[in-house]
């Protein structure tokens, strides 16, 4: 965006400081002042980053520190993925992203169209439906752990709200979901796609979706649609209202001119949610650490925890390190074609 | 900002709407207000419940009153770790949001060569796994006698602070006329004088929200404070909720006044000052 007034300006106050001499000062004076914040960040975010790849490559297994190159080089990746536990965490990060990108973003997008409807109290609403973004992870985590405590939480609620007498009403049993403790995992789809995929008989995870990641799903959309809620009310707050007039002349129902004409223009916004919300959800952390942990037979495993306890559990640093950098190119992937962007547009 | 100040739009009333359709729109939304109320409501009902009446079976119940343990026992359990959030809170937000002022002043206002490209290698660094840094991260600290410490953390989130300051600040004075700065300059102002007369007094909304924004990054934060510090009197108010959360001897409607505490300060900034709070939330998304 630099446009031609920016340039006129920087000529003109180059102009003004070749008057006084001190054009050779202040251009190097910019860099000079950033240079604390460049130093701090090339060490404690790309140093460090090429340290832990080291790491990960290193035979620093115990213990003991030992940078000493492992043999072959990507031993500790190779054992990595062939565990049990690492498998069930990737399978367990995508059930998790597809599930909470889904409720996050439609819910968030569905809330947004509601309040956009001329609603009474809608500052109101808006901000309770915000209010979980501003609290921590831990905090709601700790919450959530007692809602889906299959022995109180919400199984009691049925009880209480009289869902298990009515459905007792009907001759059929009460609703108790096992919730955060129930280690199934239903709709594997290991024997059908072995059958196109050969290789998948080498696979020891169980292909489908870990029962307990659902309430931990919902914990994170609770928290996190708010967000997407906010970034599509100010998308829609930018949308003229003579468009939407314009539409409804033509003789569009509001559904259509929502689907036609304001939902693809909120691309950019969806586009933006769907990147950061994706990059929470592989570096989701504590929100299952305080709700779960790694869950029954690993069922609510993920990368995050597994770098912890391969850390500061086990102290095997090479394979939390490996566990970190797949996080990483993971974010990585996602995040930098954004940033790349932007960079264009600056 | 437009975006911003649409978010809290005060719609016209309608002239004349009613109908089916809005009264399904209005009970959608007061269900969506009980959902996203439910869990607070558990913690603060749970936690003002005393030991003695609380039963698994009465978690949905109010309570009989305000003289449970839960709060009292809480605030004895984690008033120290309360502290520790705000003396790592406090001094980490303030000095980076001043590093994050003078960058973005820098990078809208004085660019040079490359300066857009620091500027995105600067913001990669907000979106990273810290898991990814954290090997190297503990090692420094030790070295530098920071490791274990509360003021380790803050030296901790000051520099992961730099990224979304620094973008905030960015997008905040690009918005800032160039002829304020010409002006200035005329006038015989040099690079730090303009920046200390013209552009920080200017930058106080953008100060307020960033330290709102900052303020409850670190407060929330978790994973710098339970593997930095390993000493629980050290320990932020995350770390303490959550190792009394995972011990079983603890009365848990304790747990869920505790729950309670640590969310107060966020909770009241989020209250008060809510509108700055979003502002802070949609700069992030790098959409200012």
């Amino acid at each position: 965006m630099a446009t031609a007034s920016q340039v006129r300006s920087q000529e003109i106050a180059d102009l003004a400081t070749v008057r006084r001499g001190r054009i050779s000062l202040e251009r190097f004076l910019s860099p000079l002042l950033l240079a604390p914040s460049m130093l701090a960040i090339a060490v404690f975010v790309y140093l460090f980053i090429g340290f832990t790849a080291w790491v990960s490559v290193s035979q620093w297994g115990t213990n003991a520190r030992n940078l000493a190159l492992s043999n072959p080089l990507l031993k500790t990746y190779a054992d990595m993925f062939g565990q049990t536990r690492w498998q069930d965490d990737l399978r367990n990060t995508v059930v998790f992203t597809v599930l909470f990108l889904a409720m996050s973003v439609l819910g968030g997008l569905f809330l947004a169209i509601l309040l956009d409807q001329h609603v009474p109290m809608s500052g109101f609403i808006r901000s309770v439906i915000l209010f979980p973004y501003a609290l921590s992870f831990i905090t709601t985590g700790v919450a959530w752990r007692w809602i889906f405590n299959p022995q109180t939480g919400v199984n009691q609620l049925f009880n209480d709200l009289g869902v298990n007498a009515l459905l007792a009403h009907f001759g059929t049993g009460p609703i108790q979901p096992a919730w955060i403790t129930d280690p199934n995992v239903i709709w594997q789809i290991n024997e059908p796609l072995r059958r196109v995929l050969p290789f998948v008989a080498g696979w020891h995870v169980k292909l489908g979706i870990p029962m307990a990641m659902v309430p931990v799903t919902i914990a994170a959309a609770w928290q996190l649609s708010g967000f997407a809620m906010a970034m599509y009310l100010a998308g829609l707050g930018t949308i003229p209202g003579e468009l939407k007039e314009a539409s409804a002349l033509d003789g569009a129902t509001t559904w259509q001119t929502y689907r036609k004409i304001v939902i693809p223009m909120l691309k950019p916004i969806t586009i933006s949610v769907l990147v950061i919300l994706t990059h929470v959800s592989l570096k989701i952390f504590d929100l299952i650490f305080a709700m779960v942990g790694k869950g029954p037979g690993f069922a609510t495993d993920v990368p995050g925890i597994y770098v912890f306890d391969k850390m500061f559990g086990a102290q095997q640093y090479n394979l939390g390190s490996a566990a970190s950098m797949v996080m990483l190119i993971a974010v990585a992937v996602v995040i930098v074609p954004y940033l790349a962007r932007q960079l264009k547009e600056l | 900002m437009a975006a911003v100040s649409s978010f809290f739009r005060v719609k016209p009333a309608p002239a004349r709407r009613a109908g089916f359709a809005h009264y399904l729109i209005v009970a959608v939304l007061i269900l969506a207000v009980i959902f996203y109320a439910m869990p607070i409501y558990v913690m603060v009902v749970n936690g003002l419940k005393s030991k003695s009446y609380m039963t698994l079976d009465q978690m949905w119940h109010l309570p009989r009153g305000l003289a449970g343990n839960g709060f009292p026992a809480a605030w004895d359990a984690l008033s120290p770790n309360l502290m520790n959030s705000f003396k790592i809170a406090i001094p980490a937000t303030i000095v980076s949001a001043m590093l994050g002022a003078l960058n973005g002043y820098l990078l809208s206002k004085w660019k040079f060569r490359g300066s857009d490209l620091i500027f995105t290698l600067i913001l990669f660094g907000m979106f990273i796994p810290y898991q990814s840094i954290l090997v190297a991260l503990i090692q420094t600290l030790q070295w530098l006698g920071l490791y274990g410490h509360w003021y380790g953390l803050v030296v901790v989130h000051i520099i992961y602070g730099i990224p979304i300051c620094t973008l905030i600040f960015r997008n905040y004075f690009a918005n800032v006329p160039n002829e304020l700065l010409e002006a200035a300059r005329v006038d015989g102002a040099g690079l730090i004088s303009a920046f200390f007369q013209i552009m920080l007094p200017l930058a106080l909304p953008a100060f307020v929200v960033v330290g709102i924004f900052q303020f409850t990054n670190i407060w929330n934060d978790f994973l710098f404070g339970v593997t930095v510090v390993f000493d629980p009197a050290n320990q932020p108010i995350t770390v303490a909720l959550n190792n009394l959360s995972g011990t079983n001897s603890v009365d848990w409607t304790v747990v869920m006044a505790g729950a309670v505490l640590s969310a107060v300060p966020t909770a009241l900034l989020y209250i008060f000052l809510g509108r700055f709070f979003i502002r802070g939330l949609l700069a992030g998304s790098m959409k200012g």
